[in-house]
């Protein structure tokens, strides 16, 4: 009986984990790498010209869909995630912002000035106000576009450096000292929660303020609109939590087929800005994107979490 | 019938009642969830169990007799029984439910003297507030007050003998928790008397209406601080954290620019030291943040789903969902203890 017993668990031992230090690796430090690299590149381009300013704007903001969803460690501290894309603005502040280093003499504006603005000035979004103006600008763009890209390559620099001590954190937990990731199932835990919290904001920010009520449409909302982006974000988003979903739990069968519908939809959609949403026909084609990914939400919680043992907050989830 | 009441009041008169040394002197209460059992702990200031009793639903808040060892754990919203627990059996005592139309929602305190158990009540129809007073010894219901506003939440009493209600603001529909009233909503804070009477009152400014007023702590010279949630624009930084003093208008606390989204617009619990320092916890962001008497932030520390928090002399417990107890102060964050239930909400300080 004790022997029919172990040969059970040892047969029918849990399914395939993920590799959480595969994880760290191949996802985590490769993606903030990747954004550094792009945004280095971004912050080289030694020119005034848009057509060689923008494809390595789009480049870096590309690397950052990669990575925007892991807000956990250094993107969280010092609000660097809000310096690197400070979306939504519902106030505009950005903008108030840069307008005033804009009238600013052009001589100040270096890295370490453009560092102490405000977020809401700074990184990709501050970029694609100066680089994909509307109307035109009225003073010469070019100083701030300069200083904003390097104080956003340096950010970029920093994540990259501090994920190699912070990802030795949750490869390590439980380790003397490491009092942020106690155990293996913290680290599980963590990740699962910004798998949810990612597919969330694609539902709710990225498709959800676009889409505003019936009655009142927002396609002025949509993120990235200037730069024409908002569908792409919202794919490479879903691109990269598929990527961290395979790697923390490759036999998530019906997680990876949620995924796959997703990302049809989405690559079908044929509205890179969202402007269909004020349409009824067009409209319910967003609408049922953000319905799939919320399944998907549910889908991912309920599967990954039964995988990895590991829910969402027990707190964090169900407030009073 | 009558006769047994009388020789039951007699013999209550001539035995010495029962105290929290009974009990094992707890130091804090903390209701939890282990594996599918919610449990109710006594926690030394260790954060060691001193006893464990089983509930039958998840609590959220427990108000703790202050001389005797009874606990008065609520359901959570909307809530239609409270439990008196026994802490030395483990037996249910009394089983308080609210006059037809009530709702208990979330919070209770006794008076200072544990004569008067106050719990926080809403008409279940409009979420009007009341405060529903209960005999503190045989847990009969005495009367109601108005507690000033919508949806109170926490209540806590000052040295003074006066109360504080956080009224949340929030209507909240009778049977499911669902919001009705965000776009109206308008918190605020209220002291009422030892006898009912409202003395003060004080709103948020209109733009921070949406920021729910929920939860309470009470320094020792009477300065009320409150832990807020913000029901609008979650791209908002809203100050979660404020001080008042009855009388005056409140003073907000902002976070620090850079850490002005760690909580997530939410935090779920709050503790005062005596010396003034106030911590409020966000389980959203996973963070604890920690000010001075001043309201100024002055430490930060990450833990995964922390909300339970109480003062314990410089520095604070804390509590979270994974099932861990730390001892925290400015410098840092200390394991006291694992392998507890998920640990609720709440953090309750025995005030013995």
């Amino acid at each position: 009986m004790m022997l029919r017993a172990l040969g059970f668990a040892l047969l029918f031992a849990s399914p395939a984990l993920g590799d959480t230090a595969e994880v760290v690796k191949d996802h985590i430090r490769a993606g903030f790498q990747t954004f550094a690299d792009q945004t280095r590149a971004l912050s080289e381009v030694d020119s005034c010209d848009e057509a060689l300013l923008r494809p390595a704007f789009q480049d870096s903001f590309d690397a950052w869909m990669a990575v925007a969803h892991l807000h956990l460690g250094p993107a969280e501290q010092g609000g660097r995630a809000l310096a690197i894309f400070f979306w939504p603005d519902p106030k505009g502040q950005g903008w108030k912002a840069q307008q005033k280093l804009l009238a600013a003499d052009p001589a100040r504006l270096d890295p370490t000035f453009i560092a102490a603005q405000s977020v809401a000035a700074r990184g990709l979004a501050g970029l694609e106000r100066l680089l994909y103006p509307a109307p035109p600008l009225a003073q010469d763009p070019c100083p701030l576009i300069h200083a904003t890209a390097d104080d956003l390559a340096r950010t970029a620099q920093e994540l990259a450096a501090e994920w190699g001590p912070f990802g030795a954190l949750m490869l390590t937990p439980g380790a003397p000292g490491n009092t942020r990731f106690l155990d293996d199932s913290e680290v599980r835990q963590a990740l699962l929660t910004q798998l949810a919290t990612g597919i969330e904001v694609n539902a709710d920010s990225r498709l959800g303020r676009p889409l505003g009520t019936f009655e009142k449409p927002r396609p002025d909302l949509a993120e990235a609109r200037a730069s024409g982006r908002s569908l792409r974000n919202v794919v490479l988003s879903v691109q990269a939590l598929q990527d961290l979903t395979r790697r923390l739990s490759p036999d998530s069968v019906k997680t990876q087929a949620g995924f796959d519908r997703v990302l049809h939809l989405a690559r079908t959609l044929d509205d890179p800005v969202f402007a269909g949403v004020a349409d009824p026909q067009r409209r319910l084609k967003v609408e049922i994107l953000q319905s799939t990914l919320r399944g998907l939400r549910d889908t991912a919680i309920a599967e990954l979490g039964a995988d990895l043992g590991v829910g969402i907050g027990f707190n964090a989830l169900d407030g009073d | 019938m009558q006769r047994r009441g009388f020789l039951a009041g007699l013999a209550a008169l001539t035995l010495p009642a029962p105290s929290w040394a009974e009990a094992g002197s707890p130091a804090f209460l903390a209701a939890g969830k282990g594996g599918e059992a919610f449990v109710l702990h006594g926690l030394s200031a260790a954060g060691e169990s001193v006893f464990d009793i089983a509930l039958p639903g998840r609590g959220h808040a427990a108000a703790a007799h202050p001389q005797q060892p009874f606990a008065v754990a609520f359901a959570r919203r909307p809530g239609v029984f409270a439990l008196v627990i026994d802490c030395r059996s483990g037996q249910i005592a009394h089983r308080l439910s609210p006059p037809d139309g009530r709702q208990f929602n979330g919070h209770g305190v006794f008076s200072a003297d544990g004569a008067l158990l106050y719990t926080s009540e809403v008409i279940a129809e409009t979420s009007e507030g009341r405060i529903g007073l209960w005999d503190g010894v045989q847990f009969t219901r005495l009367g109601e007050w108005a507690s000033g506003g919508i949806g109170p939440h926490d209540i806590r009493l000052r040295r003074d003998g006066t109360l504080i209600v956080a009224n949340g603001g929030i209507a909240t529909d009778p049977t499911d928790r669902s919001k009705l009233n965000l776009a109206t909503m308008r918190p605020n804070l209220t002291q009422i008397s030892a006898q009912g009477d409202i003395l003060a009152q004080a709103e948020l400014m209109p733009e921070l209406a949406q920021n729910s007023i929920r939860h309470l702590a009470i320094g020792r010279d009477g300065r009320v601080a409150f832990a807020m949630q913000w029901e609008g624009e979650p791209t908002e930084p809203v100050p979660l954290l404020g001080l008042w003093q009855p009388g005056q208008a409140p003073e907000l606390c902002p976070a620090r620019q850079d850490e002005a989204f760690l909580m997530r617009g939410y935090a779920g619990s709050i503790a005062m030291t005596g010396g003034g320092k106030i911590a409020i916890t966000s389980p959203r962001g996973g963070v604890v943040m920690i000010h001075a008497m001043d309201g100024s932030p002055i430490a930060t520390h990450h833990r995964t789903d922390v909300c339970g928090v109480a003062a314990r002399g410089d520095g604070f417990v804390l509590s979270d969902g994974t099932g861990r107890l730390w001892s925290c102060d400015e410098a840092a964050l200390r394991p006291l203890r694992k392998d507890g239930p998920a640990w609720d909400n709440h953090l309750v300080t025995l005030t013995t």
